[in-house]
C-alpha cells in the first residue's frame, strides 16, 4: 500500500482516459450542470463522460425555486429598510448605541470606516452574530463541548455563563478523518515532540528554523503525493498567497475559477499577474480564456503570455463539488499551461486512498504542476505544502516568502501530521487510516443520500464529505444554526458575503469519526428542524436511487 | 474601495446640481445612446480579429510558455539550509555540531522553558493539536478568548486579536484597513511582512528614508498640499503610518515620540510593528511605547508576533476595540484561516505568565545586549549595524567588494568559521528581487538571556579570529 504503489496504479488509469477528453465538443455535452434534477443529470453524466471517468461523475446544483427567490430578495429588503430606520434611531439617540467609538481625541481624522461600509455588519449580521464564533473546550472531534453564551444586548456583546453544553454533535469542524484527538498515537507523538523541542522554533526555514523533522516530513509528503518533492509551509493560508507570487509574475496569466478561497485570490493579486476568472468547475468557459488568451496574446503590447497559470481546488468548501480534474488536466495539456491544485479540502478525504482528488479520479500526481494542500483538515494538525516536480521545490526553497520570511513549523504539529499521514498510509503497521478512509466515504453517501431523499436541497458532488443545504433566507440562517444548537448539534451556517446574496446555507461536513447513531441522530433532527423552518425545498424528489450500492464496498471495485 | 466609491458618489451629485440645462440634456441623449448600444447588436473585442479557426490552431500549436519555474543551481546560496537536530534552543546542534545558539530569536529563553512546555502539553491532553476550522467555525477555543484577554491586559489596551502565523499578522490588518485610493506613508526599512500588506491593500504607498522625520514631514506636507486642491477626496483619504517599533532589518528604534507628535499635526493613523521589541523594550516587556513613555492609545494598532520573545507561534494586534473589533469581519488571515492550535496558544499565555512575575528578565536581556553590542565593536572588516538595545545585530562588511554574490560568499564563510568552532550564527536572509529596498547581506546576531557572559565573550572572540582569518 505504498505510495508508489498507488501512483503506478493511477498511472495506468490515466493513460486511457486523458487522450479521449481532448477535443472541445465533448464539453458541450454537460453544459447544465445547475440542471434540477438529479435523475436527468445522472443520465447526463452517465453517457457522456464514461470515458473520462472511472465512476459516474454526479454533482448538482438544484435552480433555486422562483417563489423562494422572491421572498428572500424581500426579506432582505425589509432587513435594509430596518437597518436604515434603526441607524436613524442611534443617530437621534433614541436607540441606545452599543459600536464602539473613535476617541475624542481622533474625531477630526478622516473616518478609519465609512459609513456604509459597516451597515450590513451593524444591521444584517448583528442580528445573528450567535451562530458564529462559538467558544468550544474540547477536542474538536466528533462530539464537542462548547461554552455557553449569552447576551443580554442583541449579540453586541456576550457574557459567559459558567456553562458547558456537553456532547454536542460536531457537523462544522474540518475532521474529515477524526485525526482531531487527544489521545492515540498523533497525540503522543505530538506530546513526545512538545517535551522535547518545546512549540516553538523562533527561526526562518533558511536561517536556524529548518529541523531534520522538517525535512523528514516533506520527504513523507513527497511519498505521500507521489510526487518528486515537497514543501511545508506553517499556515494554509500563507501556503497559497507567499507561494503563487514566487510562480508568476508580471506578463503571466492566471485562470482562476471563480469560487477559489480567498487565500487563492490573495496570492494571485500578489504574484503582480493579469487575473482571469472562469465560471465555477466550467470547462467551456476555461477553454474559451484559454484559447482567447493564447490567440490575442497580453493587451495592448500583443505580446505572448509568458506562461498561463491554472488555479483550481480540489473540493470547494462552501459548494461542497469536486473539480472536474480529468478535463482540466486535458484542457491543460493542450494549451501547455500550468496545473496549480488546491487540495485544503480534499486531501485524506477524497481518494481510495486519501490521496485527494488525483487519487479519485485515479491520475497521474505528475499531470499536476502544483499540488497544494493543507494539514489542518483531514490530517487535524495545521499548516500548508507544496508538492510537484524537484526543479519546483528547489524554486520554492529559494524564493518562497514562507521560507525567507516566516518561523517555521511547530514542532509538536509536524509530529502530528507525520503520525497522521503514516497511519493513512498504513505505515503505522494498522489498518486504522484505510478504514477511516473508507469510513469517511461511506458516512459521506450515507448521509447526503438520506438528506436528499429528506428533500432538502443539497448542494455539490455526491462523494464530497462538505455537505452544503440551503436555506436561502437571511433569517433562517440563525434560526438554523440556533435550533440545531438547541436540539444538540452545532452546524455552520454562511451568508453574504461568503455566498451569492441569495444562497445562504448551512455546511455539514463529515467525518470518519461520526458513528451511524451520531448521524442518524444528526439526520433526524436536521429533518425535525427542516420541517419546523420549512426548508424542504427539493421540487425533484428522487427515490433512492438503486444503481449505487452503497458505503462500505464502494471502493471495492477499485482493486484489481 | 468603498472610499472611493462614495468620493465619486458624492461628487456626481454635486455636479449634478451644478451642471447647466444643455449640459443635461446633452448627458440624457448621451445616456439613450449607451442604452441603445447595450440592446442593440452586442460585439466583442477578440472576435474583431480576423483570425481564421486554422489561423487560431497554428498560434495555439506555435505557443511555447516560460517553464513554470526557472532552474535553480546546484551551488544557490540559499538551496541547501543548515539542518538542526534537536531542540533549536540554547545549546543547538547544527550540521551535526553543537553549538550555542546565536541565531534564534528566542530572546528570553521560553522556547525550551519547562513551565511552558508543561502547560503547552496539558492543552494538547485536553485539546489535541489541530482546531479542525477558522475561528468562525468552531475554531473558536476557550485557550484563545483567555490568551485574547491575556494580551490586551499585558499590553494595557481595550482588545487584542490573534492570529496563526506571524507573517500574516501585519500583512493581513494593514489591508483591512487602508483601501485602494488610501495613503500610507511606511519607513523605507520596513520588514516584508509589511511590504506585502501594503501591496495587498493596494493603497498609495510612499516610502520616507529610515527613521528620518524631516523627511516624513516633507511627505505629509506634500500631501497637505495636494489635499487642498481637492478637499472633497481629502475627506474621504485615510491616511497611515506604517513603522516597526525595532526594525528587524536595521537593528534601530523608531523615534516614537516624533511620530506621534506628527500624527496629530496631519491626522494620520500610526500603524506600529513590533515583533522584535514586544517582550523586549520597556520595563515590562511592553515595547516601543513603554520604552518612550507614549500612551499606547496614542497608536492606533500595534501588531507583533509571538514567535519572538514568546517563542510560541502566532501572532496579535492590540489596541483600542473600535480599530481592533473591524480585523474580525476583515482580517484576511484571521476570517480565512484556520485559527492558532491551542497547545501554543497555552504556551504563550504561560509565557506571558513569565514575563509578568519576573519582569528582571529585561533587565538582564538588556545588559546581554549591551554586552554583546560592545563586545563586536571594533571587529577589522566588519561594522556592528543596530542600538546597543536590540537582541538582533547586523554584522555588515565595511568594505563591499561591490558584488552582492561576493559578500555573500565572504560572509557564509565567515558564518562557517564560526559554527565549526561552536557559536551558531545565520546570515540574515531576504528575496533579492521582492524588496523594495534590499538591505545589504549582514550576519545576524541574536541575543538571549540564556547566553552566558563567557559564552558572548567566546562567541565575540571567535567572530574576530573568523574575520581575521577571512576578511584578510
Amino acid at each position: 500500500m505504498s505510495a508508489s504503489s498507488a501512483a503506478k496504479w493511477a498511472n495506468g488509469e490515466a493513460h486511457h482516459c486523458a487522450p479521449n477528453c481532448a477535443k472541445p465538443e465533448k464539453n458541450a455535452f454537460w453544459k447544465n450542470n445547475r440542471d434540477c434534477c438529479f435523475l436527468d443529470e445522472q443520465v447526463h453524466h452517465g453517457a457522456c463522460n464514461g470515458g473520462l471517468y472511472r465512476r459516474p461523475f454526479k454533482e448538482s446544483f438544484e435552480e433555486t425555486p422562483m417563489l423562494v427567490a422572491v421572498f428572500t430578495y424581500l426579506g432582505y429588503g425589509i432587513l435594509t429598510i430596518f437597518g436604515y430606520l434603526r441607524d436613524f434611531l442611534r443617530e437621534w439617540k433614541i436607540e441606545k448605541c452599543h459600536i464602539a467609538r473613535e476617541r475624542e481625541e481622533q474625531k477630526d481624522f478622516v473616518p478609519l470606516y465609512q459609513d456604509f461600509e459597516n451597515f450590513y455588519t451593524r444591521n444584517l449580521y448583528m442580528r445573528i452574530r450567535d451562530s458564529w464564533n462559538r467558544p468550544i473546550c474540547s477536542v474538536p472531534g466528533a462530539k464537542v463541548d462548547i461554552v455557553e453564551r449569552v447576551s443580554h444586548n442583541y449579540n453586541w456583546t456576550f457574557d459567559y455563563s459558567g456553562k458547558v453544553v456537553k456532547e454536542v454533535i460536531n457537523m462544522g469542524s474540518y475532521n474529515y478523518l477524526g485525526f482531531a484527538e487527544n489521545t492515540g498515537p498523533c497525540a503522543e507523538a505530538a506530546a513526545e515532540a512538545a517535551a522535547k523541542y518545546g512549540v516553538g522554533v523562533s527561526s526562518t526555514r533558511q536561517e536556524m528554523g529548518n529541523l531534520s523533522r522538517h525535512e523528514e516530513l516533506e520527504k513523507l509528503v513527497a511519498k505521500f503525493l507521489g510526487v518528486e518533492s515537497a514543501m511545508t509551509f506553517g499556515m494554509g493560508f500563507a501556503t497559497n498567497s507567499m507561494n503563487i507570487p514566487a510562480l508568476a509574475g508580471k506578463g503571466c496569466l492566471i485562470l482562476s475559477d471563480e469560487l477559489n478561497h480567498a487565500s487563492l485570490v490573495l496570492g494571485a493579486r500578489l504574484s503582480g499577474s493579469t487575473i482571469r476568472v472562469f465560471k465555477h468547475n466550467n470547462m467551456q468557459s476555461l477553454e474559451k480564456l484559454l484559447r482567447e488568451a493564447i490567440v490575442h496574446g497580453q493587451p495592448r503590447t500583443r505580446r505572448p503570455w509568458r506562461k498561463i497559470l491554472i488555479l483550481v481546488e480540489g473540493i470547494y468548501s462552501m459548494e461542497g463539488s469536486i473539480v472536474r480534474l480529468p478535463e482540466v488536466i486535458a484542457l491543460k495539456k493542450k494549451y501547455k499551461a500550468y496545473l496549480y491544485l488546491d487540495e485544503a479540502h480534499s486531501i485524506g478525504a477524497l481518494g481510495p486512498w486519501g490521496r485527494g482528488v488525483v487519487d479519485y479520479f485515479g491520475l497521474n500526481p505528475s499531470d499536476v504542476d502544483v499540488m497544494m494542500g493543507t494539514f489542518t483538515k483531514s490530517f487535524g494538525a495545521a499548516g500548508g505544502y507544496i508538492g510537484g516536480k524537484k526543479v519546483l521545490i528547489d524554486y520554492l526553497r529559494t524564493h518562497s516568502h514562507s521560507a525567507v520570511y516566516a518561523t517555521s513549523m511547530s514542532p509538536p504539529v509536524v509530529e502530528q501530521i507525520i503520525t497522521s499521514m503514516k497511519c493513512i498510509m498504513g505505515e503505522d503497521g494498522t489498518t486504522v487510516g484505510r478504514e477511516r478512509v473508507q469510513q469517511l466515504a461511506a458516512n459521506t453517501s450515507y448521509f447526503r443520500r438520506h438528506l436528499q431523499d429528506m428533500g432538502f436541497i443539497i448542494y455539490g458532488n455526491h462523494d464530497s464529505p462538505v455537505v452544503p443545504l440551503m436555506l436561502y433566507m437571511p433569517a433562517k440562517i440563525g434560526a438554523f444554526g440556533r435550533e440545531m444548537l438547541q436540539r444538540n448539534i452545532a452546524v455552520v451556517v454562511v451568508g453574504f458575503p461568503a455566498t451569492p446574496i441569495i444562497e445562504s446555507r448551512a455546511r455539514f461536513c463529515v467525518s470518519a469519526a461520526h458513528t451511524r447513531a451520531m448521524l442518524d441522530m444528526a439526520l433526524s433532527t436536521i429533518s425535525e428542524v427542516g420541517d419546523l423552518l420549512q426548508l424542504k425545498y427539493s421540487r425533484c424528489r428522487t427515490v433512492p436511487s438503486l444503481d449505487r450500492p452503497f458505503d462500505e464496498t464502494t471502493y471495492e471495485e477499485t482493486e484489481e | 474601495m468603498a472610499s472611493g466609491q462614495q468620493w465619486v458618489l458624492v461628487e456626481m451629485v454635486q455636479a449634478f446640481y451644478e451642471a447647466p440645462a444643455y449640459h443635461l440634456i446633452l448627458e440624457g441623449i448621451l445616456i439613450l445612446w449607451i442604452i441603445r448600444l447595450l440592446f442593440s447588436k452586442t460585439y466583442k473585442l477578440q472576435e474583431r480579429s480576423d483570425l481564421t479557426e486554422k489561423e487560431k490552431e497554428e498560434l495555439i500549436e506555435e505557443w511555447q510558455p516560460e517553464p513554470l519555474v526557472p532552474p535553480v543551481s546546484k551551488d544557490h546560496p540559499s538551496l541547501n539550509y543548515d539542518v538542526v537536530t534537536g531542540p533549536p534552543s540554547h545549546k543547538i546542534i547544527v550540521n551535526g555540531k553543537e553549538c550555542i545558539n546565536f541565531a534564534s530569536f528566542n530572546f528570553l529563553g521560553l522556547l525550551d522553558n519547562e513551565r511552558v512546555k508543561k502547560q503547552a502539553l496539558s492543552s494538547l491532553k485536553k485539546y489535541g493539536v489541530g482546531t479542525c476550522g477558522p475561528r468562525g467555525f468552531y475554531g473558536t477555543f476557550d485557550v484563545h478568548l483567555e490568551l485574547e484577554d491575556r494580551l490586551a491586559k499585558f499590553m494595557r489596551t481595550e482588545e487584542a486579536i490573534i492570529y496563526s502565523y506571524g507573517f500574516a499578522t501585519i500583512a493581513s490588518a494593514v489591508p483591512a484597513y487602508s483601501k485602494r485610493g488610501d495613503i500610507v506613508f511606511v519607513d523605507e526599512a520596513a520588514c516584508f511582512s509589511i511590504q506585502k500588506g501594503l501591496q495587498a491593500s493596494r493603497s498609495f504607498i510612499k516610502y520616507f528614508k529610515h527613521n528620518d522625520m524631516e523627511d516624513l514631514e516633507r511627505l505629509l506636507k506634500e500631501q497637505e498640499v495636494e489635499d487642498q486642491k481637492n478637499p472633497r477626496k481629502a475627506r474621504v483619504t485615510r491616511r497611515f503610518i506604517v513603522v516597526e517599533g525595532l526594525y528587524i532589518n536595521t537593528g534601530d528604534v523608531c523615534p516614537l515620540p516624533e511620530l506621534v507628535k506628527l500624527k496629530y499635526k496631519y491626522k494620520v493613523r500610526i500603524f506600529l510593528e513590533e515583533s522584535m521589541s514586544f517582550g523586549v523594550l520597556g520595563d515590562h516587556g511592553r515595547g516601543v511605547t513603554e520604552h518612550f513613555g507614549v500612551n499606547i492609545d496614542d497608536i492606533d494598532l500595534i501588531s507583533a508576533n509571538m514567535e519572538n520573545a514568546l517563542a510560541s507561534i502566532g501572532g496579535f494586534c492590540c489596541g483600542r476595540s473600535f480599530v481592533i473589533d473591524h480585523q474580525r469581519l476583515s482580517g484576511q488571515g484571521y476570517c480565512f484561516s484556520a485559527s492558532l492550535p491551542p497547545m501554543l496558544a497555552a504556551a504563550a499565555i504561560e509565557g506571558l505568565n513569565i514575563m509578568e512575575e519576573d519582569p528582571d528578565i529585561f533587565t538582564v536581556l538588556r545588559e546581554k545586549c549591551n554586552r554583546v553590542h560592545r563586545a563586536l565593536q571594533g571587529i577589522p572588516g566588519l561594522k556592528v549595524i543596530g542600538e546597543p538595545l536590540t537582541p538582533a545585530l547586523h554584522l555588515q562588511l565595511e568594505t563591499s567588494t561591490g558584488s552582492r554574490d561576493a559578500d555573500t560568499k565572504t560572509l557564509r564563510a565567515v558564518v562557517e568559521y564560526c559554527m565549526d568552532r561552536g557559536v551558531a550564527l545565520t546570515q540574515a536572509r531576504y528575496l533579492d528581487k521582492e524588496e523594495k529596498f534590499l538591505p545589504p547581506p549582514t550576519i545576524r546576531v541574536v541575543v538571549t538571556v540564556e547566553q552566558s557572559r563567557e559564552e558572548i565573550d567566546t562567541a565575540a572572540s571567535l567572530i574576530r579570529e573568523a574575520a581575521l582569518e577571512i576578511l584578510k
